[in-house]
């Protein structure tokens, strides 16, 4: 509040090239890993090591290429808040599909309507 | 966007003002994720409704070219980021050197989209009057490309699939549905990425004529972070579609 104006607006962090290049080189290691998984049979963990590995990547891409790490504390909470939101969507919203009763066959697959007749 | 780089009245030093473009765009950003999110949900819905149809769909994309164009995606995020690196040190004719690095990987993209599409159409996955999941397993295996092998495994899933859906009817109706959403998803994302090329086009532009250097880089930046949002769309749309079903196959 020093009435100091500055004269350049670079100010931020300076991600490095070499720190991009780590970034890109396990991203393609977790695009490789996902589709290798994929390839085993683990069940109902397939998807959730899909998924995994998915928000890995997801991570990474907010944190280095997107500078979420090195941005201000303000706009780090933005981005936390949406994924929030998002988790209320999808968790909330799934809770509901996956324990109305009675649970709807899933080889006979009724026509929508009678699900939510129930 | 303001294009100068200089300080506008509400702000009180040129880091408030570029924190403040960089916020609205993660608003943005919040946005985007929350109008994806909804379309996912969907699709996880219908999978947990119907696991068998989608699976079979699901295992009739061609991973190969899925998996080629998550890594051409991922090296155009990379190249993005590099691009706004150039800016931020001022290396101002790397800024549309790596910007055009970019454009070129998210044309091959959209190009790799468009031949998988075509494949679709010709296997008679358009969802619609035409649509057909049987067609391959039914046609020989040399009109949808397949090797005998394959041709076979997928004989047996869909014939598979007719049984547990309880008929044909059945397992054409859920199938069209994941076609329906496996469309309007990736087709959505297609279009995030049209747009990001025009963005890529106007700052290609502005960067030949040096706009953009450690003291002003605001739009590359911001154009930087929509297409690496884009990028992360894909980063879960590549497992959901192509790949939960593979270990079956």
């Amino acid at each position: 509040m020093s009435g100091e104006i500055r004269v350049s607006e670079n100010t931020h962090h300076v991600v490095s090239p070499r720190l991009y290049a780590v970034i890109l080189g396990a991203l393609l290691l977790g695009t490789f890993l996902t589709v290798q998984a994929a390839k085993i049979d683990l069940g109902r963990w397939n998807i959730v090591l899909a998924m995994l590995i998915a928000t890995i990547k997801m991570s990474l891409v907010i944190l280095f290429f997107m500078h979420g790490k090195y941005s201000p504390k303000r706009t780090q909470l933005v981005i936390i808040a949406g994924f929030f939101w998002l988790a209320i969507m999808l968790g909330l919203t799934m809770a509901d599909y996956t324990t109305r009763h009675p649970e709807p066959s899933r080889t006979a697959n009724p026509p929508a309507i009678e699900i939510h007749r129930a | 966007m303001h294009r100068t780089g200089e300080l506008y009245g509400q702000y009180k030093t040129l880091e408030q003002q570029k924190e403040t473009a960089s916020l609205g765009m993660w608003v943005f950003l919040v946005q985007e994720i929350l109008f994806f999110g909804g379309i996912f949900l969907a699709y996880t819905i219908n999978r947990h409704q119907y696991p068998t149809a989608f699976g079979i769909s699901g295992n009739m994309l061609d991973l190969n070219l899925g998996f080629a164009n998550t890594v051409v995606l991922i090296a155009s995020s990379f190249t993005m980021a590099m691009a706004v690196w150039s800016a931020q040190t001022s290396k101002k004719q790397w800024v549309a050197l790596f910007l055009i690095l970019t454009l070129l990987l998210g044309g091959v993209f959209l190009g790799v989209k468009v031949v998988e599409y075509k494949q679709k159409f010709d296997h008679h996955l358009i969802p619609g009057h035409s649509f057909d999941i049987t067609y391959c397993s039914r046609m020989p295996a040399a009109t949808c490309g397949l090797t005998e092998t394959d041709h076979t495994k997928e004989k047996n899933e869909v014939d598979e699939g007719i049984k547990l859906e309880g008929g044909e009817t059945a397992l054409n109706a859920h199938a069209q549905l994941y076609f329906s959403l496996y469309f309007g998803m990736t087709g959505l994302h297609a279009l995030h990425m049209v747009i990001g090329a025009g963005l890529l086009l106007w700052l290609i532009v502005e960067a030949r004529k040096g706009r953009y250097d450690e003291n002003y880089n605001t739009p590359v930046e911001n154009v930087g972070l929509y297409w690496h949002f884009v990028d992360i769309v894909w980063i879960f749309l590549f497992p959901l579609l192509y790949l939960i079903n593979r270990h079956l196959a």
